[in-house]
């Protein structure tokens, strides 16, 4: 079994990533399944479904959706493993910069688009720079000059990973993603793995729902901004 | 002796004096710069457990990253151009396991195009090229660079990128002038005399284009021919890629052959897909790409070269005619298009 993490931004083309590099190993045969991780709505496994790619959806709600994601990714490979997957593949969309589902031992994968500013790379934390893989998208519509800046600053902030470029319209650059997603390590279980970043920790009063806006309702792990 | 291992045994302030660019990795990394006489062990050492684990980074790992930014930065610098003699392409097979007709060499200087209708297989072809195909594509296609198979870390590195694309659908999103543009491009490529650059570049581009522009120009309001222009004349001295893609650029607005020129002028290979007989022609070759594979590759004839002729004359005609049309002149359309 292998065990895929893919993240990005919201809209950056995660699911069309997925869906073309899938699509170009079809004459393989592999069982590849997805996992779609989200916070409130998602119609992404309907995109699935219309090609014939099987998913499941977890939805965190209220919940941090990295502290979601990794007290159900065990459960979730064991599944794929009862259901006999070959590939089990986990999309995420990392929300506030510095989350990152990646765990040590398994191929990681950020998706970014090229839309997103060249000061971008430097925004994005260990999503990015912990990445063995980083996809860079929508190639197709900006120029060759801006498309070369940007993957300067993502070699920089990511000095050791593969960069390639996929364009989830046609599918550019998929069927090598799709190779390198083919010749990913093989894993039994996560149980024991580590992730390869702590997870943002809040534990506060807002944690349990508080909602009212004041010093005195501020308990648990507060931060303070220096103001002056 | 590996000199990475003793960059961060340097002062901050004689590493950013001996490699400047190093300066970008405490800026992408988020590290903001105190005392630039530690050294960058030292600095590195000293940053707090809290502000690491914000970051999620431990000081191991950040000295590991200096090292491979330091390394793949030096990389970089040293090897500003991607150079290439020719590619090879050998043949291989079609949707229905035809072998192809032969193996094809292209040299650098030449413009290729490549014609056959929407997914007869020109996109699949062009994506062989970029990856550097081994047989390990549905098209078992092999692609030699210079005669001999290429390194395969060339695949995935920024360095090596084998083709540059230029296409009518593309446009500069970037919030910045022309000059700034330009020079962020050439910084990336860690290229010195920068605002030299800009200027040379600006100054050809004006020479396709009808209408000229400045470095003071804002990017995002240049017309549609005036962003090809750029992006021709900036892909032509500061694209690392030897070949150079052009995708349906037949109503740019701007000079085609002189476009064309510049970039094999600067040593690129140029394929073009494209059906406009005024570009397929100034090709010295037509690859003709059906059902997935290369039908046939047919060299541009003495005839058609001297049809070209006929068809730049008519093509000049109507480039007088869009600047009337651009000067607010009334349209004076006489026998000249008559024969």
């Amino acid at each position: 079994m292998k065990l895929i993490t893919i993240s990005g931004p919201p809209s950056s083309g995660k699911t069309s990533v997925i869906i073309k590099s899938i699509e170009e190993l079809k004459d393989k045969h592999l069982k590849i399944g997805v996992l779609k991780f989200d916070c409130l709505v998602t119609d992404d496994d309907k995109l699935y479904a219309a090609q014939n790619i099987d998913s499941k959806v977890g939805l965190s709600g209220s919940m941090c959706p990295d502290h979601f994601f990794v007290s159900n990714i065990d459960d979730c490979l064991n599944w794929a493993i009862g259901q006999s997957y070959d590939i089990l593949i986990s999309e995420s969309a990392g929300l506030c910069n510095r989350c990152s589902p990646h765990i040590k031992g398994c191929t990681a994968v950020c998706v970014i688009d090229n839309l997103m500013g060249i000061n971008t790379p430097k925004k994005i934390g260990p999503m990015l720079k912990m990445a063995d893989i980083v996809v860079i998208t929508k190639g197709d519509i900006v120029s060759q000059a801006e498309r070369e800046i940007f993957a300067l600053k993502i070699r920089q902030a990511n000095p050791d990973g593969i960069i390639l470029h996929v364009n989830g319209l046609t599918g550019q650059g998929a069927g090598e993603l799709g190779t390198l997603i083919e010749t990913a390590t093989e894993i039994e279980t996560l149980v024991g793995k580590e992730l390869r970043i702590s997870m943002p920790s809040a534990l506060c009063s807002y944690c349990l729902g508080e909602k009212l806006i004041g010093l005195n309702k501020q308990m648990g792990n507060v931060r303070k901004m220096k103001l002056d | 002796m590996n000199e990475s291992v003793l960059l961060e045994e340097f002062k901050i302030k004689d590493l950013l004096d001996k490699y400047p660019y190093s300066k970008e990795f405490f800026n992408i990394n988020g590290l903001p710069i105190d005392d630039v006489d530690n050294t960058v062990k030292d600095y590195i050492d000293s940053l707090g457990y809290v502000f690491l684990e914000d970051m999620g980074l431990n000081q191991e790992d950040l000295i590991k990253r200096f090292r491979s930014f330091m390394c793949r930065m030096k990389a970089i610098r040293e090897e500003p151009a991607f150079n290439i003699r020719d590619i090879t392409i050998l043949g291989g097979r079609d949707k229905t396991e035809r072998p192809e007709e032969k193996d094809l060499k292209i040299c650098i200087g030449e413009i290729i195009c490549i014609v056959g209708p929407t997914g007869s297989g020109k996109s699949r072809l062009l994506a062989d090229i970029e990856w550097m195909a081994q047989r390990d594509t549905p098209t078992r296609r092999q692609i030699l660079i210079n005669g001999s198979v290429p390194p395969n870390d060339w695949r995935f590195s920024v360095e090596h990128k084998l083709v540059a694309q230029l296409s009518q659908n593309m446009n500069f999103v970037m919030d910045v002038s022309v000059g700034e543009f330009i020079i962020l491009h050439a910084q990336s490529r860690l290229i010195d005399n920068s605002e030299r650059k800009a200027q040379e570049i600006v100054s050809h581009a004006n020479e396709l284009s009808g209408e000229r522009f400045d470095i003071n120009t804002p990017l995002t309001s240049l017309s549609g021919g005036q962003s090809r222009a750029l992006m021709v004349a900036d892909t032509a001295f500061l694209s690392t890629s030897p070949i150079v893609l052009i995708d349906e650029i037949e109503n740019a607005g701007i000079n085609r052959k002189k476009a064309l020129e510049l970039l094999i002028g600067q040593n690129k290979i140029v394929l073009i897909a494209t059906h406009d007989p005024l570009l397929a022609l100034m090709g010295n070759k037509r690859i003709v790409v059906k059902n997935g594979g290369i039908q046939k590759v047919i060299t541009t004839t003495s005839n058609e070269k001297k049809g070209l002729l006929r068809l730049t004359e008519i093509d000049n005609i109507l480039m007088k005619y869009r600047e009337s049309l651009r000067n607010g002149q009334l349209l004076e359309i006489g026998d000249e298009l008559l024969w």
